[in-house]
């Protein structure tokens, strides 16, 4: 595993997004409220540039006419089809297949209601050390 | 450091195509709302300032909400140089054309004049629409044909348009919309249907529309989501209209193209109308063929989208009904439902059949070399 120094800190301040390449591979490093998410730019479902998107909340109820909104500006909504990964993990919130295919086992967690989807996310380590924003890739 | 950041990452995320393809849904926008001035003339300038547009219905100026992403588009399809997405040219190429190797590219501009009730207006509006696509598209992009774009509510100035641009290379269809103020098989709308048919343009038949009538037969829905799978039932009514008025007994060289709407309800609306047929062709003895034979003759289909059968095989049953040969590409650049080239189809196409529905299928109704 390379060690990659990609910015000082102060060029990716808390809200701001940068976007870059290492071996081949197109990466994006999130300041979100002070913590560092990378992400692999690419989106598993038909492969647009992921990490342009918007960063949302989670939106799940319980009953219709309840809803929750958590995990503000933790969830990447893809530029395309809208698609919610959660930044921290990289895993899938809305997998359209799903909600059509009951064989599919549904996990519930505490407080939600929502289904994850196979499809995961690449997510890229992010350290900060000594002031510069460091990815493990 | 040796890794270039970037604020933006490079404009082309596509993984490409390596065969050239056919693309029959793109939508170009206007950069400026004055981007048409130079195509009206003085008095309609004039007339909007003062008067404006009276519409067919509310929420004209604009989407009356975003659409799941803004403008419904792409929110990596902004062209640098601004402006809403679609509405660049070369932004377009770098980002759609070139990677995605298109050699032909069918524009249907949106939310043109249609929806105007003052039909010298909207026939004004549509066809300076049509002038723009040639000035601004078609002839600096080869790739691109342009939509003949008419004030359909008015059958009489909209094949007046049609004529007007017969034998014009830029164009390659008449466009329609599945909303409009009466079933599209209805007399009001035959002068289309015969210029369409005298100048040997195609017709595309878009979803949407502003026709006034809601998007689902009984009243507006709810969510956005029930629009998306509603466009398909207006363009079934709408199918069933052409069929069952006898469009295509009148006009037997008539072809059309419905155009983001689906087409996996293609077969089960067939059958249901041969079965009605059997019972009820009194009713409608100017229809000499089953509606289904109608149907196979005359329709083509574009994907984006394509239904998601949980099985590759519905899918594959559901196209050889209606034809590798009736299937054309799609992306719906740069909306945001937009198809990726090379993830469209699942694996087990043969490589005639891609052939065909990537590209010469549209090569041969469009007669583009």
């Amino acid at each position: 595993m390379a060690r990659h120094v990609i910015a000082p800190v102060d060029e990716l301040p808390p809200g701001s997004r940068k976007f870059f390449e290492i071996d081949g591979r197109p990466i994006a490093v999130f300041n979100v409220k002070g913590e560092f998410f990378g992400l692999l730019n690419r989106c598993p479902h038909q492969g647009a540039a992921l990490c342009e998107g918007p960063l949302i909340g989670l939106a799940s109820s319980s009953d219709p006419g309840e809803i929750e909104y958590t995990k503000l500006g933790e969830i990447l909504r893809c530029p395309w089809h809208g698609w919610e990964f959660d930044i921290r993990t990289g895993q899938s919130y809305c997998d359209p297949r799903r909600f059509r295919v009951r064989a599919y086992p549904v996990s519930v967690e505490p407080g939600t209601n929502v289904v994850k989807g196979p499809y995961v996310a690449e997510t890229i380590k992010v350290a900060v050390e000594s002031d510069y924003v460091v990815v493990d890739l | 450091m040796n890794i270039q950041v970037r604020e933006r990452p490079e404009a082309a995320a596509s993984t490409g195509i390596k065969t050239a393809i056919a693309d029959c849904d793109i939508h170009p926008a206007r950069a400026t709302k004055d981007e048409l001035h130079p195509y009206l003339a003085k008095r309609w300038h004039s007339h909007l300032e003062t008067f404006g547009v009276h519409a067919y219905q509310g929420m004209m100026e604009g989407p009356p909400y975003p659409k799941a992403q803004p403008n419904a588009s792409r929110r990596d399809a902004y062209p640098p140089e601004g402006g809403p997405q679609g509405s660049s040219l070369s932004f377009m190429q770098k980002q759609h054309l070139d990677p995605n190797n298109v050699a032909l590219g069918v524009l249907n501009p949106l939310n043109t004049g249609q929806g105007i009730r003052n039909q010298d207006l909207a026939g004004a509006i549509c066809s300076a629409i049509n002038d723009w696509q040639i000035e601004k598209w078609t002839s600096k992009d080869l790739r691109l044909k342009g939509s003949v774009v008419v004030a359909n509510e008015d059958g009489v100035s909209a094949a007046a348009e049609i004529r007007k641009r017969a034998g014009d290379t830029n164009f390659v269809q008449v466009l329609l919309l599945s909303r409009n103020v009466e079933p599209l098989g209805q007399r009001r709308y035959w002068p289309i249907y015969e210029a369409a048919q005298e100048a040997g343009l195609p017709i595309g038949v878009h979803a949407f529309g502003f026709g006034g009538n809601p998007i689902t037969a009984s009243g507006w829905p709810s969510y956005y989501i029930e629009e998306m799978v509603g466009h398909s039932q207006c363009q079934q009514t709408a199918l069933a209209s052409l069929v069952l008025e006898g469009v295509f007994e009148r006009f037997p060289r008539l072809k059309m193209v419905m155009v983001e709407a689906g087409f996996g309800w293609a077969p089960s609306l067939a059958w249901r109308l041969d079965k009605v047929f059997a019972r009820l062709h009194a009713e409608v003895p100017h229809l000499k063929r089953k509606p289904s034979e109608y149907i196979r003759d005359h329709i083509w289909w574009t994907t984006q989208p394509v239904e998601d059968p949980e099985s590759r095989d519905h899918l594959f049953q559901t196209i050889e009904w209606i034809g590798w040969d009736r299937l054309l590409f799609a992306t719906d650049y740069p909306h945001w439902d937009y198809d990726e080239p090379s993830r469209v189809l699942p694996a087990g196409v043969s490589d005639a059949n891609r052939q065909a529905f990537y590209l010469d299928n549209a090569k041969q109704l469009y007669g583009v070399a």
